[in-house]
Order: C-alpha cells, then structure tokens, then sequence
C-alpha cells in the first residue's frame, strides 16, 4: 500500500512536467498567418492545414483579410508570415525589408463577371483591358472592391493598359512624421457607372449581382458564391483566360532582423511545406463543386 | 503614440485640404444621421409621450419589450431589413438596396427604441403635481401636454441625443444596407472601418477625430435648446 503511494508520488510530477513540456511545446509550434479572403473562402486552406500539422506539427492561426492588410499584418510584425496575391506589392514587402524571400506557390486567374445579358457587349471583346474600355464606353455598371486588395490592384492596372483616361485621387497624410500620399486610380468622369465599394470579394460579387453590374473577381470566390450557395447569383464569367488576368500567390516568411519575436524558422518550414511536391499535389487536385480553383508553381 | 500624433495632424491636413472625398463621407454621414434622427424622433417623443401617460393593459410588458430592443445588434436589423429589400425578395422592385434610404430605414429601427424609452423615464420623472396643477389650472389635454413637455424637455432632447449619437456612430447598418460605395453611401464609420481593412490606420484614425469634432459642434446646437439644467 505504502509502497504504491511513493510510486504515484513519484509519477505524478513526472506526468505534470510532461503535461506543462506538452502544452508549451504545443503552443511553440504554432504560428500566425496573414492571408487573404480567397484562401480561406476557397476551402483551399481546410485541406492543406490539416495535412501540414500531421506532416511538421506546425499549428497556423489564419487571419484572412483583404491584401493590403495582410501586408500591413506583416509590416507590423503581427503574424509570422503571409500568404498573399499580389505580386509587385510583394516583392516591395521584401525589398523595404519586411520579409525574407517569397515563395511561389501557386496561381488561379481573375475573370470579369457581369450580368448575363452583357449590356455593355464585352463577351466578343479580345481582351481583358478592351473588355474593361467596353464597360466605360458604354458606361456601364462597374463596381470595384476598392479596398486596396490584390484583386484592386489588379483592377487598377487593368484599367491603366485599357486606355481609359484614368483619374488619380490623393490623399495627404502624416506617417512617422513625413507627409505621404495614398494614391488612388479609377476612370475619369465616371462617377455614375463606377462605384467603389471598398469590401471584400464575396460582399462585391453579391452588390454586382443586386445591381446587374459588371466587376473583376478571382475565379474561385466566383465559383464558390455561383455555385457554392443556395440563393445563387445572376452573373456570369464574361472574359478569361487572358494574360493579364494572371493571379499568382505567394507565401513570405516576416523578417526575424525587424521582428525578433516571429517564429522565422517554423515560418520558413511552413513556406517549404506549401511548395513540397505533396502540398503542391494537394493544391493541384482540391476542386471545388467540380471545378479547379489553384494551378500549383512547382508541381 | 506615433500613430496618434500622426493621425491627429492628418486629421487637421484633411480638414485644411477640404479633401472633397472627406466632404462627401461627412455630408453623407450627416445627412443620413439627421434625417434618421429626425424620422425617430418623430415617431418615437409621442410614442414614449403616449406609453408614459396612457394606462392600459400590457404597458409594463411594452416597456420591457422597448427596453430589450435596445440591445438589438444592427447585424441582426441589417440583415432583417435586408431580407425584405434585396433585388429577389417583396419589395426589390423598389431598389432601395445600398442607398442612403435603406440606411435611414435600418437607424430608425434601431434608434426608435432609444428615443421612446429614453423619453418615457424623461417624463416619468416629471412631478405629477404638474399635470394636476397645469388641469385645476383649466388646461385640456393638450396644454397639459404642452406643460409636460416643457418641463421634460432636458430629458427629450438628451434622448434625442443619445439617439444621434448612436446613429454616427453605427457601422453595421451603414455597412450592410448602404454597401460602403464611395461618394453615394460612404459614411466616416464605414469610411473607418474600410481604412482599417487597407492596413491605412492613421486616416482611419482621422477620421475618428473629425467625426467627434463634429459630434461635439451637433452637442452644442442640441445643448442650447435643452436650456439650462435645472440641478
């Protein structure tokens, strides 16, 4: 009897020290991400994670928001990494020394939608940028995100090659003390056709539906609210496949030099595991509602 | 702090430039306020007036049911006024769907409770001696009203107050039934909240302090009707 007692005394701290070397352990292995809206509402993200806990045990904590805001997470040293679209931003993020090096990971495209009658005649036009210059012509509904996203900067220079004469707005603020402009680009004259609704992709596809309007979306947001819902919406894909309408992703590690207290080295081994000839054939066979969402990079 | 400092003389650079996209967010934001604010107070003084004085059976009940509409969440009116409005539902024909009316609608909902409850504590609170003094005095009913509302005017206009404070303050409705679109139903809160999702805090911030700039000029127009306090 006694001698079962000294036993369970002995054990017990033992088992307590596992526990607390566990959950610390756990907690350690954890990291956070940025990403954007159409990771997460794709359902992409729900069949990688899993599968990368099982392979490293890394844990991610994912907060999807809009890209410029991703970027900002990671400016700030808030998450460990970020998993974004929008290429020419990304690279500026590693330059002014925000993150380490970015890893392509896979592509999708952006599509124009819009109503299915095609008031403004854009389904015959031969590229995306003439599609856009039909929507202006014919001052047709168009609404954009307007929210800074990948999706709007892509809008932005599809509007800049479409030869639409293009206004540009600024607006003068103080940051870290120097005057900085936040600029701002959008057709010229078009304030009863263009509208500017500065919310994510799900809210803008369903404010073009309600408004028969035009807009420019990633494929698997599209598909996802086409098909993916009950009450389903109107518009249809009016251009794609272009060059222009390329959507590339990529994942960066935050900079430990700026930030010392990101977890870099989980960062950089969550970023290897998402090009890894596995995560990249996960990535290549997710469908959604039977359709291919991601095309991977190194697959 | 830096942010702070930052925004507050951002805040001053934007109201210096008259930025005219700033113009029109306050102008919006005024103007869909004031006019939810006026339509509640319209409906909402005389329904409180109406509880407070009526006795009927079940007012105790309606005092309750009003109280409890006040923590209503504009999410839930959002959606609720929404359900009826949307391009495929009863009354999508009338495409009240992001415009500043489908805003006004959804404050109303909101703020009535505000102004009904709020006006009938201002007026349970008035002396009965009052009415009964104002009636020996030969006043009908509607001079005694009269006599009511002149003594619970503080209390009155503090809801109304209270009622427009709520109103430029509320981002959920805005956002919801107005969709955010740039010169037609963006207003300073969901000009913030969209500022903040570009990662842009400090004109987010900004524009916090010109909304309560404002806010206090609004207080003092209401603070010289409501009169001196009688404490």
């Amino acid at each position: 009897m006694k001698r079962r007692n000294l036993i369970l005394k002995a054990i017990l701290p033992l088992i307590a020290i596992l526990l607390i070397y566990g959950v610390v352990l756990g907690e350690d292995k954890t990291i956070k991400m940025a990403t954007t809206t159409s990771t997460q509402a794709s359902g992409l993200l729900d069949v990688l994670l899993p599968e990368l806990e099982k392979d490293t045990g890394i844990r991610v904590k994912v907060f999807a928001k809009g890209t410029g805001a991703a970027i900002r997470d990671g400016i700030d040293g808030n998450v460990d990494v970020i998993f974004v679209h929008a290429k020419e931003r990304e690279k500026k993020f590693i330059r002014e020394g925000c993150g380490t090096k970015r890893y392509a990971v896979m592509y999708n495209d952006f599509v124009i939608l819009g109503p299915s009658d095609d008031p403004a005649h854009i389904q015959g036009q031969s590229s995306a940028a003439a599609a856009l210059a039909g929507i202006a012509k014919a001052e047709a509904l168009f609404i954009s995100r307007g929210d800074d996203s990948g999706t709007h900067t892509r809008e932005q220079a599809l509007w800049k090659i479409s030869g639409v004469s293009l206004e540009v707005r600024k607006t003068e603020i103080l940051k870290k003390g120097k005057k900085t402009e936040i600029c701002f680009a959008f057709p010229e004259n078009s304030m009863a056709w263009y509208i500017s609704i500065g919310q994510g992709m799900g809210k803008t596809i369903i404010y073009a539906d309600e408004k028969h309007a035009y807009t420019l979306s990633d494929r698997g947001t599209y598909i996802k609210y086409k098909y993916g819902r009950k009450a389903g919406i109107d518009l249809q894909i009016m251009r794609e496949g272009d060059l222009f309408l390329n959507n590339p992703y990529g994942v960066i590690p935050v900079n430990p030099v700026r930030h010392p207290h990101v977890k870099h080295e989980l960062a950089e081994k969550f970023a290897g595991w998402l090009i890894s000839p596995k995560a990249q054939s996960l990535i290549a066979n997710y469908r959604l509602m039977g359709k291919q969402l991601f095309y991977p990079c190194n697959f | 702090m830096q942010l702070l400092t930052d925004s507050f003389i951002s805040a001053i650079l934007l109201i210096a430039s008259l930025d005219p996209e700033v113009l029109s967010i306050v102008w919006v934001s005024l103007k869909v306020s004031g006019i939810s604010t006026f339509f509640a107070s319209l409906m909402g003084v005389p329904l409180g007036f109406l509880i407070a004085y009526g006795s009927f059976k079940g007012k105790r009940i309606l005092i309750i049911c009003l109280n409890t509409m006040l923590a209503l969440p504009t999410v839930v009116i959002g959606l609720f006024v929404y359900s009826f409005i949307s391009r495929r539902s009863i009354l999508g024909s009338l495409d009240l769907l992001y415009t500043q009316k489908a805003i006004v609608i959804g404050q109303i909902i909101l703020i009535l409770p505000i102004v009904a409850t709020l006006t009938i504590a201002a007026i349970s609170r008035i002396d009965e001696r009052y009415r009964k003094t104002a009636m020996t005095l030969g006043a009908n009913r509607w001079q005694t009203a009269c006599v009511i509302f002149r003594e619970a005017r503080f209390g009155i206009i503090a809801a109304v107050i209270a009622a427009f404070g709520r109103v430029i303050a509320e981002v959920g409705i805005s956002m919801m039934l107005g969709g955010n679109a740039k010169g037609f139903t963006r207003t300073m809160t969901t000009a913030m909240a969209l500022e903040y999702d570009k990662g842009e805090f400090i004109l987010a911030v900004a524009l916090g302090i010109i909304l309560l700039v404002l806010s206090f000029g609004i207080n003092l127009i209401f603070n010289f009707f409501q009169g001196r306090t009688r404490a």
